[in-house]
């Protein structure tokens, strides 16, 4: 049996775990869309290249990715040293740094899932509201902003769900740290270190589980909804 | 003058060409599927290029290959009822209506409805009107964006053949409510007969 008398450094953890996540999400849901956008309405050469290298991390070992960070975002990397330099601030070991981390993870996932629901939008539509008088700016604002918005929220819910799982870059950028760098999955791997830990290990893990299922599962909700939804009413 | 074109366009091995002058107030291009009549209607509107030529409407030049000036759709006023409607399918009848209006327009969402018997249904989503009604609903959309001329697509191509006499009716009028000129698109020369149009051939 678990026992479910969750401890206050736990709750740390989930607490923080969940800021990461969602400031992952809130500072890579713009860029993400502008990717999306790119590569679902752009032709141009290199566009292949864009694509690759958006889905790099996908693939590429999540430890390299935490290392490339370490590299531009250490004391002695170019974007490290301008943000410290100019800002005075670090990235390093610090929970920002653990977001940005995450959010480059959860970059692949979130780019595909809004870049299919920019391709499902009907351009005919945003062909009418030009003949409407709608500027570019209008017609995104009015048509294409609305009917991709499912397939935006559903990639956003699916990048919460792989930040909130983040690993291996995390550690590798941001090592762990208690209340600053040590979210869920990497409190799971210290405890899993420790004799005797067994029972907070189950607590944990279970509830990570909880709250990926529970993200996977509202996305693929919207994810549906913008497959079958309004853009199916078109007359 | 209502409508002065000329424009041609080579679509693959096609040459899709149409030269039309003309005073009066509903034109009706005919001709067999594939004779490029929608590629005609895109052209006026904007969303096609004309390899070459000219288009007025209403006096107002809105494309001219010599002087390399097209004006983009948005600024060429121009009411296009597609075959297909498109209406938005995200917002309800009361905006679709509304989307193009501008202050300028001189019919009112009451009077237009009215005009076009949709009054009842400006709260419905587009999704669940019938063909007809879908119809109606996309004549006065481009209506109440003022045009100043309304380019029409095969308007009767999914309306239920009891309705069709009746849109037609409809269709016949607007020159009177809304003095803009109808650039009307079909394959039935019995159509375009009924409206009283003058009647262009595209083969």
């Amino acid at each position: 049996m678990t026992d479910w008398n969750i401890s206050p450094e736990e709750w740390t953890v989930i607490g923080l775990s969940l800021k990461v996540s969602v400031a992952a999400v809130a500072l890579m849901l713009p860029i993400s869309f502008a990717f999306a956008w790119i590569l679902a309405r752009w032709r141009f050469p290199g566009k292949l290249l864009l694509d690759t290298a958006v889905h790099l991390p996908l693939v590429v070992p999540p430890v390299v990715t935490g290392w490339l960070l370490l590299l531009l975002f250490g004391a002695n990397g170019p974007i490290g040293r301008w943000l410290l330099d100019w800002f005075g601030v670090t990235l390093l070991f610090r929970w920002t740094g653990a977001a940005l981390a995450a959010g480059i993870m959860a970059l692949p996932l979130m780019t595909r899932a809004i870049r299919l629901s920019i391709e499902a939008v009907d351009r005919r539509l945003e062909d009418a509201a030009r003949t409407l008088g709608a500027g570019r700016f209008r017609v995104f604002r009015t048509i294409a902003l609305p009917l991709s918005l499912p397939g935006i929220l559903a990639g956003a819910v699916l990048g919460f769900a792989r930040a909130i799982g983040e690993f291996g870059a995390t550690i590798t950028f941001v090592s762990d740290i208690p209340g600053e760098t040590r979210t869920l999955p990497i409190a799971i791997y210290s405890a899993l270190q420790m004799p005797g830990a067994e029972a907070a290990v189950s607590r944990l893990a279970i509830i990570s589980v909880i709250l990926s299922l529970g993200a996977l599962l509202i996305s693929e909700l919207l994810a549906r909804r913008a497959a079958t939804g309004v853009n199916s009413h078109v007359l | 003058m209502s409508f002065d074109i000329d424009v041609t366009r080579q679509h693959g091995k096609r040459r899709i060409a149409l030269y039309h002058r003309t005073q009066a107030r509903i034109v009706a291009l005919i001709g067999p599927s594939g004779a490029g009549k929608t590629s005609i209607l895109s052209m006026v509107a904007g969303l096609l290029r004309p390899d070459h030529g000219h288009v007025s409407v209403a006096g107002e030049t809105l494309f001219d290959s010599d002087r390399r000036f097209a004006l983009p759709p948005a600024r060429r006023r121009l009411g296009y009822v597609f075959q297909d409607r498109r209406l938005f399918p995200h917002m309800r009848v009361r905006n679709n209506l509304l989307y193009g209006y501008t202050p300028s327009s001189p019919h009112s969402l009451d009077d237009l409805a009215g005009f076009l018997g949709i009054g009842h249904l400006l709260d419905r989503w587009p999704g669940t009107l019938s063909g007809g009604e879908a119809q109606r609903v996309a004549i006065g959309r481009a209506l109440m964006s003022d045009p100043r001329a309304l380019l029409m697509d095969e308007p009767l191509s999914s309306v239920d053949p009891r309705r069709k006499a009746e849109i037609l009716d409809m269709i016949r009028h607007i020159p009177d409510i809304s003095q803009v000129p109808i650039l009307y698109v079909t394959h039935d020369l019995g159509e375009a007969h009924r409206l009283g149009a003058e009647i262009v051939m595209m083969t």
